[in-house]
């Protein structure tokens, strides 16, 4: 069992309207930080802040020293080798790297040596219907530059990912499949282990979104299987402006960069440029240093706390959520209830309230101290899917407790006869 | 009564349910306009359509689906100007603008009286990101007003 937490989180012990605790049930759209990471991001202001990978100082010494051993700690909680972790601005930022480095692979940027990645007409990038539009409309983006198709696999009415027609959407011209890991909606998370067979059946490179699933659970890119994995900063306890691309090695060091600039060169002249190896090739000019250095405490807060019993914990939340507003009338829940004990469900609860519009759901909420997210979630296909526009969602984290989890639960149970609305 | 209830008054809540003027109308009037608006915040949605007759407001109305602030908010503004002058609109629309960015405080008797039951929403100013739900309705409005006034001096030149 995880202690209980809301000491180490200052935010936590304010008071929002009317006085009334907060009951902060909005954890996947950002996640609250803990002291550990205000003071690391604060220190590493106050005693060490230099310029990075350049000069010969003791204080940029001190700076390039805090940023790659916050790199070592981040690879570390996903069981990576530091020099397959790209410090990016987020996960969105991280997939669009991966999008954008294919179709300037295609347009014959990065030589032979990403020749590889190169596709057109004829090739196939696969998505899923349950995508955040982070990874989505990148993908969208590069169908259209490179004259791609984009195929789609759909989701039943639960939201889990059907895999009736797997071998036929992930067909022989497929090149990419892009997926989430956990969904930001339904908060299921995914089996991962047949599409990533299915992928490499078909050569098909495979692209994750992580960032719901990274701050919540054990995750492990050799047991993944997958070829990039995106994640962000602030979604788990860290900075905002800050988040990670995951990649292969191999991959990273054949895809072009898209963005370019100081640092990330072996030799300019003012004809032409080598890149450097991965990862310094895709982070030019001057990095969000402190905010890594925050992710990386981050990261071992979430580490000694232990990831098994982070998911433990959030499961039992999930539990509480789920359970509670399925039984509620008139209250629909986006997703399956889920099974604690098998972790398939992240602690999260997305509903849709008869008769009561989602913002109206959540002013409700907010009045009595419970502050849950609404709206589409930046899945509105997803949405469109389960015939809805918008929806209420509460999200859990390690800091999140019980009573929280049930507070969500007894307001939301207020809402509908609060607008007159009776089954 | 709680800032939540000051916001979701009783008569805001009756336009959500039975709302006024829903339903577009086919304006054959020389003078239309029609604008959609979007909160992309949420996906709420309003189409408002304006026909004129000289300086009035011959027919007003409306199609929409999205909160009760946004829906109930269309609905008090169909019922206020349908049939109204241009020149009491513009002020009507000034006036709930203004009540909109008084952070919940009313404003003078001379305002109010134009608004009517519109007053009602100044609960809504209090809470920032409800009030692009309350002004939707009137942005979709003033903007099919402007284009049947060009339509209008269009058509007499």
């Amino acid at each position: 069992m995880l202690r209980d937490l809301h000491d180490d989180f200052p935010i936590l012990s304010r008071t929002v309207r009317n006085g009334k605790p907060l009951v902060y049930l909005d954890s996947a759209a950002t996640s609250q930080k803990p002291s550990a990471v205000l003071e690391a991001e604060s220190a590493f202001y106050r005693e060490h802040n230099g310029a990075v990978a350049r000069g010969a100082h003791l204080l940029a010494e001190e700076a390039t020293e805090a940023f790659e051993s916050a790199r070592s700690d981040v690879a570390r909680l996903v069981g990576a080798s530091p020099e397959e972790i790209v410090w990016t601005s987020g996960a969105t930022a991280s997939i669009n790297l991966v999008a954008n480095g294919i179709g300037d692979a295609s347009l014959g940027a990065g030589g032979e040596e990403a020749a590889r990645f190169r596709i057109g007409p004829g090739d196939r990038i696969v998505v899923t219907e349950a995508e955040h539009h982070a990874n989505l409309i990148p993908w969208q983006q590069l169908a259209a530059r490179t004259g791609a198709e984009l195929a789609w696999i759909p989701v039943d009415d639960d939201g889990r990912f059907d895999l009736d027609n797997l071998d036929t959407i992930v067909n022989g011209s497929t090149t990419v499949l892009a997926f989430s890991h956990a969904g930001n909606v339904t908060g299921i998370v995914a089996d991962v282990a047949p599409l990533v067979a299915r992928a490499r059946e078909v050569g098909a490179l495979t692209v994750l979104d992580a960032c719901q699933s990274v701050p919540h659970l054990p995750v492990d890119v050799a047991q993944l299987g997958v070829d990039f994995m995106a994640f962000s900063g602030h979604k788990m306890l860290g900075p905002t402006g800050i988040g990670a691309l995951w990649g292969r090695k191999e991959l990273l060091d054949a895809l072009p960069p898209s963005v370019f600039g100081g640092g990330a060169i072996a030799i300019v002249t003012m004809e032409r440029t080598t890149w450097l190896e991965a990862p310094m090739r895709f982070e030019p000019g001057t990095q969000p240093v402190a905010q890594a250095v925050g992710m990386g405490a981050a990261a071992r807060y979430l580490m000694d706390l232990g990831m098994d019993q982070v998911a433990r914990h959030e499961a039992r939340l999930a539990q509480i959520m789920r359970e509670g507003v399925a039984e509620l009338p008139g209250v629909r829940l986006l997703g399956p209830v889920g099974d604690p004990d098998r972790i398939d469900v992240l602690g999260l609860a997305a509903v849709a309230v008869d008769g009561v519009h989602a913002h109206d759901v959540g002013q409700v909420l907010d009045d009595l101290g419970v502050l849950a997210r609404v709206g589409h979630h930046c899945a509105q296909p997803l949405h469109r899917r389960f015939g809805l526009t918008g929806s209420t969602r509460a999200s859990a984290h390690v800091y999140t407790r019980e009573d929280d989890a049930r507070a969500f639960v007894e307001a939301l149970a207020t809402v509908r006869s609060f607008f007159g609305v009776h089954a | 009564m709680s800032t939540l209830e000051q916001m979701y008054q009783q008569v805001i809540m009756d336009h959500a349910r039975e709302a006024h003027g829903r339903g577009l109308v086919e304006v054959t009037l020389p003078a239309h306009g029609e604008s959609h608006q979007v909160n992309t915040t949420c996906g709420d949605e309003v189409t408002l359509r304006v026909g004129l007759e000289g300086d009035r407001i011959a027919s007003l109305s409306w199609e929409g689906q999205g909160c009760s602030i946004s829906q109930a908010s269309v609905s008090a503004l169909s019922e206020l100007l349908d049939g109204e002058s241009i020149a009491t609109a513009d002020d009507t629309v000034e006036a709930f603008r203004a009540l909109m960015q008084s952070k919940g405080e009313h404003l003078d008797e001379e305002r109010e009286d134009l608004l009517g039951d519109a007053t009602a929403f100044v609960g809504v100013g209090k809470y920032p990101a409800r009030i692009k739900c309350a002004l939707l309705g009137w942005m979709a409005f003033r903007d099919a007003l402007i284009q049947a006034r060009s339509a209008s001096e269009g058509g007499q030149q």
